[in-house]
């Protein structure tokens, strides 16, 4: 064999096709939509899965900085007369400044411990967002101004499919870098032992946080790109309920797998979709698949069938 | 003064609430080491299972009854097909796992029942009773009432009877338990079994006062593991404290505070007890294996 590419590589080519192929032929706006969609979600679960796949830490919060990043191009636009793209902008730095002040004393707890106080984390976000009507619009939400480059708005679900889809490409590129990284040899020697990594000198608490921080400005680009491609955003978008899908979507597609954050995001996002169509059985479908998933499938799709092809070959 | 007792009954008697949740969240963990996010929908479940029995004209008795039976059902079907076949998996599967049973709980609920809010009527009248300047509903002597005698029910169980000690048993050490000839398979299901029991009565006593409706599970399983956590994961009697303090502290905060962040008082507590004592209140002994 003359020539061949290095996982890396591989994964990130895969990212691309991802976004490109589908983006040739997909027919209408409606699945330029469903595809942005995707795309944010895919963007912070990979966020998401540096921090559980690698550095070993759950969140059970994450949709709070998620939150963040969606209300800064809400909010700063509309109170303050600030550029949309200035205010996605601020949004992503107060997440990734909140992440690293509540980061510091929250990851000194394990386990149980941590899930729940990265909750009550999350809670309190999305509390704030309710409670603060003048400024937010309360649980209604509010809308959120048309970002607009050079003159053009941005406005179509086609343009906005291509954004997300770049941003996604990006966001590949940097966890890969990030992970083939001395700092990513570090976070998955946290990941199976914390005493082992600290005995090699590993500086555990400046790991985690490193990764908490990473993990809530994914999770802010999502938020921001999904608050401008709706043009509204509710308190929602923080709640417990979606933190647990960006997991669900973690562990469904794998982690530790950096593609496998995007076929997790795919199903769950597309899922429902197609799910509407049982409107009232929603709920249920989507549990009963969760724990189809765990059981049946426990390491994730794209580790799953990864395994299974190796066994097959050998 | 009398706000203040007014406040603090208020809080008491939400708080005994999720001291059940948290005590039902307790027995499980203890049992099998898993995190039950789907305690909450048993308490949704017995509140209405009771208002649809009772609607069907079933004595409100035999309808609560009943209402405690269809939930330990439940609570056995959820640990035979899902809990037991998933043995071994890590922490997050599990919690992800027990969040999908509440998912389909709750999304069964609405199906099986409808998607309005009930009520029942009070056990002994609606008509309040002065204590110290407030006034109380007698149906808060019913839940903070029933909270204790659960507790109490429990405590002695377990302390009491050789089966409560194969539970205690297979809670120190799994596997130690099943060399001394415990099943411990049976002991995690009626773990699961009695939980969905206390979390149900629960439901069924707080209906008259706080409401119920196909969605109520999620709030409370948080707030109910809020107050394990609270109370250092796997000590009853730190899931009963916790729980009846994040009660009071929600109720003081709506008080004097403000009612929109009433739900923010005890994750704020929660985060600052945590960071000064990572163990939670009662300060398990937790010895880390490499």
């Amino acid at each position: 064999m003359a020539f061949k590419l290095s996982p890396a590589t591989l994964i990130v080519l895969a990212a691309i096709a991802i976004v490109v192929l589908p983006g040739l032929v997909l027919p209408s706006a409606y699945y330029f939509r469903v595809g942005a969609l995707v795309f944010i979600s895919a963007l912070a679960v990979i966020g998401l899965n540096l921090l559980m796949g690698y550095a070993g830490q759950v969140s059970l919060g994450h949709a709070g900085f998620f939150a963040i990043g969606a209300y800064g191009p809400a909010i700063l636009p509309a109170q303050f007369g600030w550029h949309p793209l200035m205010a996605a902008f601020a949004g992503v730095v107060l997440a990734a400044a909140l992440a690293f002040v509540i980061g510091k004393p929250i990851l000194r707890l394990k386990g149980h411990y941590l899930a729940v106080a990265t909750l009550g984390v999350g809670m309190l976000i999305t509390l704030v967002l309710t409670a603060e009507v003048a400024i937010t619009g309360g649980p209604d939400g509010m809308a959120v101004a048309r970002a607009s480059v050079l003159g053009a708005k941005l406005r179509t679900p086609e343009t906005w499919y291509w954004i997300c889809g770049v941003l996604l490409i990006l966001g590949v590129v940097a966890a890969i870098n990030l992970l083939d990284s001395p700092t990513g040899r570090a976070l998955r020697a946290l990941h199976d032992s914390e005493v082992a990594a600290a005995g090699l000198g590993v500086d555990i608490a400046g790991y985690k946080l490193l990764a908490f921080v990473a993990a809530a400005i994914y999770a802010a680009v999502a938020g921001a790109a999904s608050a401008l491609l709706n043009g509204h955003v509710t308190p929602d978008v923080g709640s417990f309920l979606h933190s647990v899908e960006f997991v669900t979507m973690a562990v469904i597609g794998g982690l530790g797998s950096i593609l496998g954050s995007i076929i997790g995001a795919a199903v769950l996002v597309i899922l429902p979709q197609a799910l509407t169509v049982f409107h009232d059985y929603e709920t249920l479908a989507l549990g009963v698949m969760i724990v189809l998933f765990m059981l049946f499938l426990r390491e994730g799709i794209v580790p799953g069938l990864a395994r299974r092809l190796r066994a097959g070959q050998t | 003064m009398a706000d203040f007792v007014q406040f603090a009954v208020s809080g008491l008697t939400i708080g005994a609430v999720y001291a059940l949740v948290a005590l039902g969240f307790t027995l499980i963990y203890n049992a099998s080491s898993v995190v039950n996010f789907a305690q909450g929908e048993f308490v949704m479940l017995g509140g209405m299972a009771t208002v649809f029995l009772a609607a069907l004209g079933l004595p409100l008795p035999a309808a609560a009854v009943a209402a405690v039976i269809a939930a330990v059902a439940v609570g056995i079907v959820v640990h035979a097909l899902v809990i037991e076949p998933a043995r071994g998996a890590n922490a997050v599967t599990l919690i992800i796992l027990t969040i999908g049973v509440s998912l389909v709980l709750r999304g069964a609920a609405p199906l099986i029942f409808d998607k309005q809010f009930h009520k029942l009527p009070g056990f002994s009248g609606e008509a309040a009773v002065g204590v110290l300047g407030a006034a109380v509903q007698p149906q808060a002597f019913w839940v903070v009432g029933g909270a204790a005698v659960i507790v109490l029910a429990l405590k002695l169980f377990l302390a009491r009877t050789l089966f409560g000690k194969a539970v205690l048993a297979t809670a120190a050490d799994r596997m130690a338990a099943m060399l001394a000839g415990i099943n411990t398979g049976v002991i995690v299901g009626f773990a699961f079994a009695t939980s969905a029991a206390i979390g149900a009565i629960a439901g069924i006593l707080v209906t008259p006062i706080t409401l119920t409706s196909y969605d109520v599970g999620v709030m409370l399983s948080l707030k109910g593991f809020a107050a394990a956590v609270l109370g250092g994961i796997g000590s009853p009697l730190g899931a009963v404290a916790g729980g009846l303090l994040l009660g009071l502290l929600e109720a003081l905060a709506a008080g004097y505070l403000s009612s929109t962040y009433k739900d923010a008082a005890a994750f704020v507590v929660l985060i600052a007890v945590l960071m000064a004592m990572p163990g939670g209140l009662a300060r398990v002994k937790q010895v880390e294996r490499v």
